[in-house]
């Protein structure tokens, strides 16, 4: 079959049509095709095999499960969730870094799984990542230019004096001095280098950016200089980003749509608007009643939920967060829930909807706008 | 009040009825790098109240830590030193202890937290142990009423199962848990002041909520001080009393919490604070701050924020400013704000 082995869509950097949307679409979750999307996750799942006890086999850990994601040029997505929730092991099988075990991905409407390796390797241009750590993902013996530039080279878009402009170009955009070209990450501060993180993922113009954690690292008046950024270039370039973190108030700030995971699924996704006003999911009500915020005076009645989050190796029956949800009733300790839509607003909660329209019952839904100081 | 010096004094802070517990005065200390002697602590003066909770919050290399650290007296010699200051607890300036002396005032006085609380473990023994073994140290129980009262204290930080938990290894546990043993062992000796070092960064947001709870109600129940250091603004603003915000190895801003956020005095205050992403903004470009927080090697003369500030006048070039009182407990160190009884906004 012809389809797939040709990557014209994947050139035609800039066109939104996609010739080979819904080929093989044998489930069609997502109502809302407006234009078709840049990137299309489709049922995502991704299962590791960990060894077992002794004679006891391997067992598997069901890290990211049925996942369905739209990213829209110039939108992004935020993606929140805690520690182990599976959300960076899904920013990874967004960009095929990792095979999923079940599900696909489609960019520009092309299944990544038909590609051959060379398409591969085309399209992964148009698809890049900007890391948490700025002191782990540069190679320390490397200069700055030749960081920003190596890709240019991989990919044979520009090479020698051509490559140099467009790195300094880069450089400079992204709010590097041209000095900074011939130096080593070392000498340069963790805001500085998270600079360099973005400027390596912008080298090939691309469409779509994963940022996972970008700012977790970083003070605050340093964090907000790069959000701000981030939000700059993707006005400038139309970029699609997924944006991870586990903080929910940096989410806010740059996302369009929410999608908040527990234990591998998404348990809530929906406008970033109607996310932070009008929570559904017990889940996210605590989420958001957990985090602590500036005008603090309010210590408004918090969800503190009680235990851990689970392990993956070992999920709770029926609802994964049912051991820890303020509301759970007996169907939820049986029976997963699905992600069901309402008017765009996806929940997976069997009490969202159920005639039970707040969800929260008599948990109030913790909305808050804060006041700007002084 | 006369000076006193002698530890059984110590030992009997809460006799004091003033209302200082800890005093810092001038606190100065020095560390030797390769680029020269830096201050990283340069002139630091403030207080903790019985049973109060402090917030120290700065962003990294403002001093902080390095801070809680010269209170215990636990900056890493000989690269680094307390070069000047005084550091009073009830009464007694912990800077001329003996260090024989020094040690009973760690953990029984002041005990101190972490952030990451699996290094502060040690990883093959078990959790009892470690805690009885501190227990025994400094209130000298017998093996058997050390471990009782380590399965006491696991229990008061609502560890489940606390006789089983002790038994066992800190790899077993979660960070959450992790941290609730470091508390319990903090509070096996009944200290007046518990300082925790950015106690709940590297824990996941429901996690964080559940110890920064279990914090403020041990804190209420026991009748302790809290020194809170952090890099969170939303948790001062929650859990704090006074707040002391420290700038490139001072403090350049004191005073109530609600009054400070809601009013920062200082314009480097203002700016963090709006800088801060907050819930119910929605998809919007944050204020910043201008630049990086300068090296404590080259500093600017004058302010040390002057080249972010957006107050500045051409004073501020000449004038280094000092910790001013401006009112309502409040304190700044901007020579602006000072003169106009606040900044404008």
């Amino acid at each position: 079959m012809s389809a797939g082995s040709t990557n014209a869509p994947m050139a035609s950097a800039g066109s939104t049509n996609a010739p080979m949307a819904s080929a093989g679409g044998t489930n069609a979750p997502m109502a809302s095709a407006a234009a078709s999307p840049l990137l299309r996750a489709v049922g995502l799942t991704k299962t590791f095999r960990v060894a077992g006890r002794l004679f006891g086999g391997d067992r598997s850990v069901h890290a990211v499960t049925d996942v369905n994601l739209e990213f829209g040029a110039g939108r992004t997505i935020g993606i929140v969730g805690e520690s182990g929730c599976g959300k960076s092991t899904l920013g990874r099988l967004l960009l095929r870094l990792l095979l999923p075990t079940a599900g696909r991905v489609e960019f520009d409407g092309t299944d990544l799984a038909t590609l051959s390796p060379r398409d591969l390797r085309a399209a992964r241009r148009h698809m890049q990542i900007v890391f948490q750590d700025p002191y782990a993902s540069l190679n320390p013996r490397m200069k700055i230019g030749r960081i920003v530039g190596e890709g240019l080279e991989v990919h044979g878009v520009a090479s020698g004096k051509a490559a140099r402009e467009q790195v300094l170009e880069l450089m400079a955009r992204v709010g590097l001095t041209a000095d900074a070209y011939d130096r080593y990450p070392h000498e340069f501060s963790g805001g500085q280098r998270q600079r360099v993180g973005i400027a390596r993922a912008l080298a090939l113009s691309p469409r779509f950016i994963v940022a996972d954690e970008p700012v977790s690292a970083l003070d605050v008046s340093i964090g907000a200089q790069i959000l701000n950024l981030l939000l700059e270039l993707q006005d400038e370039r139309g970029l699609a980003y997924a944006f991870i973190s586990h903080d929910l108030r940096v989410v806010e700030h740059v996302s369009h749509q929410v999608a908040v995971m527990y234990l591998g699924r998404i348990v809530e996704l929906a406008p970033a608007r109607e996310i932070y006003t009008g929570a559904r999911h017990p889940y996210t009500q605590a989420l958001l009643s957990a985090v602590p915020t500036v005008d603090g005076k309010d210590r408004r009645q918090r969800v503190v939920l009680g235990g851990d989050v689970p392990s993956p190796l070992d999920p709770p029956s029926g609802c994964a967060f049912h051991p820890r949800c303020p509301i759970a009733v007996a169907r939820c300790r049986v029976e997963a829930p699905q992600l069901v839509s309402d008017g765009g607003h996806r929940t997976a909660c069997h009490l969202v909807g159920d005639g039970n329209p707040s969800a929260g019952g008599d948990v109030p839904p913790p909305v808050r706008h804060d006041p700007a100081p002084a | 009040m006369s000076k006193v010096s002698t530890v059984s004094d110590v030992s009997d802070v809460r006799g004091t009825n003033g209302k200082r517990l800890l005093d810092v005065r001038g606190l100065a200390t020095a560390f030797d790098t390769s680029e020269g002697i830096v201050r990283a602590v340069d002139g630091v003066d403030f207080h903790v109240g019985e049973g109060e909770t402090v917030a120290l919050v700065g962003e990294s290399g403002c001093g902080k830590s390095v801070t809680a650290l010269s209170i215990l007296r636990l900056v890493q010699a000989p690269a680094g030193r307390i070069v000047a200051g005084r550091i009073e607890l009830a009464g007694v300036n912990l800077l001329e202890l003996p260090e024989a002396e020094m040690r009973k005032v760690r953990g029984a006085k002041i005990a101190m937290i972490f952030q990451e609380p699996m290094t502060s473990l040690n990883p093959v023994l078990t959790v009892g142990y470690q805690i009885a073994e501190a227990v025994r140290l400094h209130r000298g129980l017998s093996k058997r009423e050390a471990w009782k009262e380590a399965v006491r204290v696991l229990d008061l930080v609502e560890i489940p199962d606390a006789a089983e938990r002790a038994a066992g290894y800190p790899h077993q546990l979660s960070g959450g848990m992790r941290q609730r043993v470091m508390i319990a062992m903090a509070l096996s000796c009944d200290p007046r002041l518990l300082i925790a070092d950015e106690p709940t960064t590297a824990l996941d947001v429901t996690i964080q909520a559940q110890i920064l709870e279990l914090l403020d109600s041990l804190r209420a129940r026991l009748g302790m001080a809290l020194l809170l250091i952090t890099h969170d603004l939303g948790v001062v603003a929650e859990r704090a009393e006074r707040v002391l915000v420290m700038y490139a190895g001072r403090v350049i801003e004191e005073g109530p919490v609600d009054r400070v956020f809601a009013e920062p005095h200082h314009p480097y205050t203002r700016g963090l604070l709006r800088s801060v992403p907050r819930l119910g903004r929605e998809r919007a470009p944050l204020a910043t701050i201008p630049g990086v927080v300068p090296k404590l090697n080259a500093l600017p003369a004058g302010c040390r924020f002057r080249d972010r500030c957006d107050a500045a006048v051409a004073e501020c070039a000449s004038v280094d400013p000092a910790l001013e009182p401006l009112g309502e407990g409040r304190r700044v160190a901007c020579i602006v704000a000072t003169r106009r009884g606040g900044l404008e906004s």
